[in-house]
């Protein structure tokens, strides 16, 4: 396929009390249908988005953080995660649900698809984006 | 739009869906079916159940192409493929096989 771009999706904000955490996710999940090169990159409060055990009953909003888990069946293979906003927020990669893809090039083996790194790597990540959209 | 079952009204949006995730049982489901013009058998059931357990994991409804992909990883080649589908679900997976599911119509289906 001719015109494959990189796109980066950007996530800065906790997942509930706003709508782009949700927002975001949903045009993930419709742009991977078009076969593009897709990431996402979260940093800031938006790492609290692959946070384990979330519970928002108390909210009335629906947990979303499953469909995450899915993503590997949409062939996105790639979560970026900021070490630094990690920890100037207590957390730990320990503190993060599990997101694996089959490798098709590797028998199909599962692998991690969430990268914790660092804020200079991630600037590289964003520099070799051609596609940013920010939430 | 809604569906009746044993004397209660299941309410609907505008394109058959339900509105509460919580109404659907296995008897609603062959109401809705029959809506589609459809009869339950065993293939459809299948991947009705699929459906249900994909959603119940992940919280979304899976586009046809992963559908069709994780069919054909649980299932086998003769199962998971469109013509397959298509054959047990004329109007197509996503639009009927949801439905009929109780689930929400799948992110980015037109």
């Amino acid at each position: 396929m001719s015109d494959v771009k990189k796109f980066l999706y950007v996530n800065r904000k906790a997942p509930y009390g706003t709508i782009y955490a949700l927002e975001s996710l949903e045009v993930v999940l419709i742009g991977a249908a078009f076969e593009q090169d897709v990431a996402l990159a979260f940093l800031d409060d938006g790492v609290f988005q692959l946070t384990k055990g979330q519970n928002t009953e108390e909210i009335g909003m629906k947990n979303f953080s499953p469909t995450f888990r899915a993503l590997g069946d949409y062939d996105v293979q790639k979560l970026y995660v900021e070490r630094e906003s990690l920890e100037e927020r207590g957390l730990s990669e320990d503190d993060l649900i599990e997101v694996v893809y089959e490798d098709e090039d590797d028998d199909w083996a599962e692998k991690p698809a969430i990268r914790v790194i660092s804020r200079a790597e991630m600037s590289d990540v964003m520099a070799e984006a051609d596609v940013i959209l920010s939430f | 739009m809604s569906y009746q079952l044993n004397g209660q009204t299941i309410e609907t949006d505008e394109e058959g869906y339900i509105t509460n995730l919580s109404d659907w049982s296995p008897e609603l489901a062959e109401v809705i079916a029959k809506e589609e013009g459809l009869e339950m058998n065993d293939e459809r059931w299948e991947v009705v159940n699929f459906l249900r357990d994909y959603y119940d994991e992940y919280q979304i409804a899976p586009a046809v192409r992963v559908l069709i992909k994780a069919l054909k990883k649980t299932m086998g080649p003769e199962k998971g493929n469109n013509k397959y589908m298509y054959e047990l679900f004329p109007y197509g997976p996503a639009k009927q096989a949801c439905k009929i599911a109780g689930l929400p119509k799948p992110t980015g289906c037109v």
